[in-house]
């Protein structure tokens, strides 16, 4: 198995709203996707959503702590079933000049079967409240993933933030 | 005068360094978006109630166990901290 960068996107001045990554090579077994990120608003969450499909056809789980407390949730229950989530994001509280990082694996993004997902989260902060979250779900459509979309509920990607795409190869 | 969102596209059909372009957002995405900010603000206070709510019952729950004769070990062995 070998990972191999597909590409990475640094937001430039002025920041932006989405990032999306279209026609992803289908030679792959796997996606990632790393990405670091400061937002211009409070804290929010950076979603994903797959094939520009925005139905309710997303399902996960979250696993949080914020510094001071744990909690959990899912999908339909406060948040949105039209997106799968990545995580929280670092916002315009945080300390200056940081950004938090991120990860999500999308296993068999190529195949014919109901897609899953993976991703973990963690601010960086000088305070108390630093979130460190983990997600896992699914996306019910068995189409081959062909573009992914990353984007936030609330205010735009930070300048220098930067997301990059990895397949996983088998050989 | 606010500058228009934009998003940014990475065709990944192309060749390396010309996949990338920026796009203004049309008027129903910035709508779209908008909404979707208004409900994250409705979720997030909506959680942080909730989550204080918790916090409430966990503390008049000790309060109670303490009024019982619990000592504050036993307290935090049966509830945790």
């Amino acid at each position: 198995m070998g990972m191999q960068l597909i590409e990475t996107i640094e937001v430039g001045a002025g920041g932006a709203a989405s990032i999306e990554f279209t026609s992803i090579p289908q030679d792959g077994v796997d996606l990632v996707l790393k990405v670091s990120t400061r937002c211009s608003s409070t804290a929010v969450l950076l979603e994903m959503q797959f094939n520009a499909d925005t139905s309710a056809s997303y399902a996960y789980r979250w696993l949080r702590g914020t510094g001071s407390a744990t909690s959990s949730g899912n999908a339909g229950s406060g948040y949105p079933s039209t997106y799968a989530m990545i995580g929280w994001v670092n916002g315009s509280s945080a300390t200056a000049n940081t950004f938090n990082n991120q990860e999500a694996y999308i296993p068999n993004y190529s195949g014919s079967a109901i897609k899953s997902f993976s991703s973990d989260a963690v601010d960086e902060n000088n305070a108390t409240a630093s979130y460190q979250t983990i997600q896992a779900g699914g996306w019910n459509n068995t189409s081959a993933i062909t573009s992914v979309k990353l984007f936030l509920n609330a205010g735009n990607f930070a300048q220098y933030s930067t997301a990059s795409l990895y397949k996983i190869t088998a050989d | 005068m606010t500058d228009t969102p934009v998003k940014v596209i990475v065709d990944l059909s192309k060749p390396k360094g010309q996949r990338e372009s920026i796009v203004p957002l049309t008027d129903e995405e910035i709508a779209e978006r908008d909404a979707q900010a208004v409900q994250a603000e409705l979720d997030r206070q909506a959680e942080e109630e909730s989550q204080a709510a918790r916090e409430a019952s966990k503390q008049s729950a000790k309060d109670k166990l303490a009024a019982l004769g619990l000592s504050e070990a036993e307290v935090t062995a049966l509830l945790g901290a």
